[in-house]
């Protein structure tokens, strides 16, 4: 009794400490994987971006208090909805950022949506969430399934691979990325000759390769993620796909995966993502600055998009000195987006975020100066191109 | 030309090559459980965790020390091997002991020295620091119980608390190493005396597939032939019947439970250092394939020796099938037999019932 009154007075004295500089105080959950396969491109890191996010608005100063909290959702869709669902409902939170694989991002979706929050992703894939599974509480911040076959899909069949075979990740986000892949290719008069479902995770793909091979396809799609990628990159070398002809296509591809695979193994992958460090000098100041907190590693598109999403929210908190959900979002939409890292953009009625893709491919041994310098920039797509029309999306909210 | 299902002969023969392959692995790391647990009765949980370690000792040797392939192979197992044996004699003895003032001290001084650490030095990194801390804690409890007799427990431990001890050991292991090296793993190339591949006419099987099937075959079998047909084996199993009466003949049966657990632990970093090159070399590599070795282990029967090495090819050999006719459920099919198989017969395909 004694300890619980003491505790009250405690978070009594703290909250009237905290309003009596702050008009808003915000509380900001940032849910991703933070021990399993997705642990590098997400994880700790994201939460460092946030940090860093608040900093650089200088929240403090601007009446906003900001709080940021973390959890481990370990990849699986039922705990990642328990958490959210406490954050939402016990601990106040007003905004969840990040979670990636698109299982347990689909599931936080549904649960902001029915709480009234606001859920802006940054890691995960499926572009359902701006289609059949769109909501008006959720925004889709740094890249999806249909831009990442956009641009690697749609520059492989450019330059020839015009029969494709898939290795799919069996869940939500495989089966994402392998149909938005499989309609780029069509469109641009390509032929899918298979695909094989892969068990999520996995380790030995060797088997599927094999099959991938028989199917005398021109490119090898690759609908998987992180380690799954890494094998089987990694296995694909070993059994002569590539050097038999065929083409690796590596749909999804982070930063952090290629220096896992070392340049060696990983060299001439052509990847899509929408955010390298390297890429001008603000993006440079601010990676280092972000590699000086996480250990040296440089930052993946997943924590520099959890930033420059923070930054949008912060600035419509900001504009409207509110946190109620309808109005933030209906400001987010508002505003145009502007920050060091995406440069220009916005964030479309469904939630889509737009900004540029690049098309990246990996650089040889030689041509590196040194850790994390992996990536030539082999071409940009602009927003409109790179991201799904409004109209196609199917989303249930936008007028047709 | 007969068709199976829709499937052309020369892939399935790839494809049941490829499941050997995939039971090699099972079949390592299941012999080295099986051998844990015959001697020790304790399941061996970190044996997942000492596999990635000697993935991860393989790519220290190389990038630390300049180490090529083939040391590692040797190398990784005997420093892994030597962390099980301190592991056995500081925590799995420990479990025997009615002495635990020893546990005590270790805790108390590896807590203080950690303090002392993270205050004192910053520029290391916290598991680095951890490991240091460990290996003071360990020094003081050594110091402490040196030349003083082993009081052995009057109740026999069950097997949950050696379970629940490997499994801690296991996940602080993970963590240390996710801790330091990152989740998304680090690069291994292949050794250039093993790349490239031969053309079997129905498949390409890259060399170094091949070198890992005939040495988990000579690693398996020898270990086989050690325990069941020469006079050390003869002890060890002596020792597995009958502790008491074998110590009585003059034999050091601590020693011996050490140096089993050792050499157990030797054959995971053995198959972890096999599977660096073609894996990806991850801090969460074993926990991924532990789970389907256990249920090797049971299919097998437990402590069964030839069991293990068997079910290991075999069940490698039905999951790679499934990758061809079903891909969805190989992830799965493994534990479908082991359910069918613990109905029909609880104690294993090869295991005897107590």
């Amino acid at each position: 009794m004694k300890l619980k009154s003491l505790l009250l007075a405690g978070a009594f004295a703290a909250l009237m400490s905290g309003t009596a500089f702050a008009q808003v105080s915000v509380k900001v959950g940032v849910l991703n994987d933070r021990s399993g396969l997705y642990a590098d491109l997400s994880g700790e890191g994201s939460v460092i971006a946030a940090r860093m996010a608040v900093e650089d608005f200088k929240a403090a100063d601007k009446g906003i208090k900001v709080d940021i909290v973390s959890a481990d959702h370990q990849n699986k869709p039922d705990v990642g909805s328990t958490i959210a669902r406490q954050w939402y409902d016990q601990d106040g939170v007003d905004v969840i950022m990040d979670v990636p694989t698109s299982s347990v991002a689909l599931a936080v979706n549904q649960i902001t949506k029915e709480k009234n929050k606001i859920f802006i992703n940054s890691g995960a894939a499926a572009s359902d969430l701006t289609g059949s599974a769109c909501s008006p509480n959720t925004i889709h911040w740094t890249y999806d399934t249909y831009a990442l076959a956009q641009g690697t899909g749609g520059a492989m069949v450019k330059a020839g691979g015009d029969t494709w075979f898939f290795l799919t990740a069996d869940y939500a986000f495989g089966h994402a990325l392998e149909r938005d892949t499989t309609a780029i290719i069509t469109k641009n008069g390509g032929k899918v000759l298979g695909a094989v479902k892969t068990p999520f995770p996995g380790t030995d793909f060797s088997s599927f390769l094999l099959q991938a091979q028989a199917s005398k396809a021109k490119v090898i799609g690759l609908a998987n993620a992180g380690g799954d990628t890494i094998n089987s990159i990694k296995q694909a070398g070993e059994f002569g796909i590539v050097a038999g002809g065929q083409k690796l296509a590596g749909l999804l591809v982070f930063i952090t995966d290629v220096n896992a695979l070392g340049l060696q193994t990983a060299q001439g992958l052509v990847l899509t993502e929408s955010f390298y460090w390297d890429t001008n000098d603000q993006t440079r100041a601010w990676s280092d600055r972000f590699a000086k907190l996480n250990g040296g590693k440089k930052p993946s598109m997943v924590q520099a998009g959890v930033y420059s999403g923070l930054l949008h929210y912060l600035k419509a908190v900001e504009a409207t000195k509110s946190k109620d959900s309808a109005t933030v979002m209906a400001k987010m939409k508002e505003l145009p987006t502007d920050d060091p890292l995406f440069g220009k953009g916005k964030v479309r009625e469904d939630g889509r975020k737009l900004h540029d893709m690049y098309l990246f491919e990996v650089k040889k041994p030689s041509e590196s100066k040194g850790p994390w310098d992996y990536y030539k920039q082999i071409a940009v797509l602009p927003a409109e191109q790179a991201f799904r029309p409004l109209s196609e999306g199917g989303c249930s909210f936008i007028k047709k | 030309m007969f068709e199976l299902l829709g499937i052309p002969p020369q892939a399935l023969f790839g494809q049941v090559l490829l499941g050997l392959i995939n039971g090699s692995f099972y079949a390592i790391l299941s012999l080295g459980l099986a051998v844990i647990f015959g001697l020790l009765n304790i399941i061996n949980f970190s044996h997942g965790a000492q596999y990635m370690m000697g993935a991860f000792v393989a790519w220290m040797c190389l990038n630390y020390l300049g180490m090529n392939y083939w040391v590692a192979l040797l190398l990784a197992p005997l420093i892994v091997g030597a962390t099980g044996v301190l592991i056995e004699r500081n925590f799995i003895a420990q479990l025997n002991s009615s002495d635990k003032t020893r546990s005590v001290i270790f805790v108390a001084v590896a807590l203080v020295a950690f303090v002392a650490l993270t205050r004192g030095l910053s520029e290391m990194s916290v598991a680095v620091k951890f490991v240091i801390a460990i290996g003071i804690g360990l020094a003081a409890s050594s110091a402490y119980s040196w030349r003083r007799p082993f009081a052995p427990s009057e109740t026999q431990t069950d097997h949950l608390y050696g379970l629940l001890l490997t499994f801690g050991i296991a996940l602080i292991i993970q963590g240390l190493f996710r801790n330091e090296y990152g989740s998304s793993g680090l690069p291994y190339q292949i050794p250039p005396q093993l790349a490239g591949g031969q053309n079997l006419g129905f498949m390409f099987l890259p060399n170094y597939r091949g070198w890992v099937v005939v040495a988990s075959l000579v690693v398996c079998l020898t270990t086989w032939f050690m325990i069941e047909k020469t006079r050390l084996g003869a002890y060890l199993r002596a020792a597995t019947e009958n502790p008491t009466l074998t110590q009585a003949f003059g034999i050091n049966v601590p020693l011996l439970v050490t140096l089993t657990y050792g050499f157990g632990v030797a054959l995971a970093a053995f198959a972890g250092v096999l599977a660096a090159p073609i894996y990806s070399v991850n801090p969460n590599m074993g926990a991924d394939l532990i789970i389907t070795v256990f249920a090797v282990v049971v299919i097998g029967g437990m402590g069964s020796i030839m069991g293990a090495i068997v079910t290991g090819f075999t069940l490698g050999l039905i999951e790679g099938l499934t990758k061809v006719f079903y891909p969805e459920a190989s992830a799965t099919v493994i534990f479908i037999i082991m359910v069918l198989v613990l109905l029909v017969k609880p104690a294993g395909l090869f295991g005897r019932t107590a």
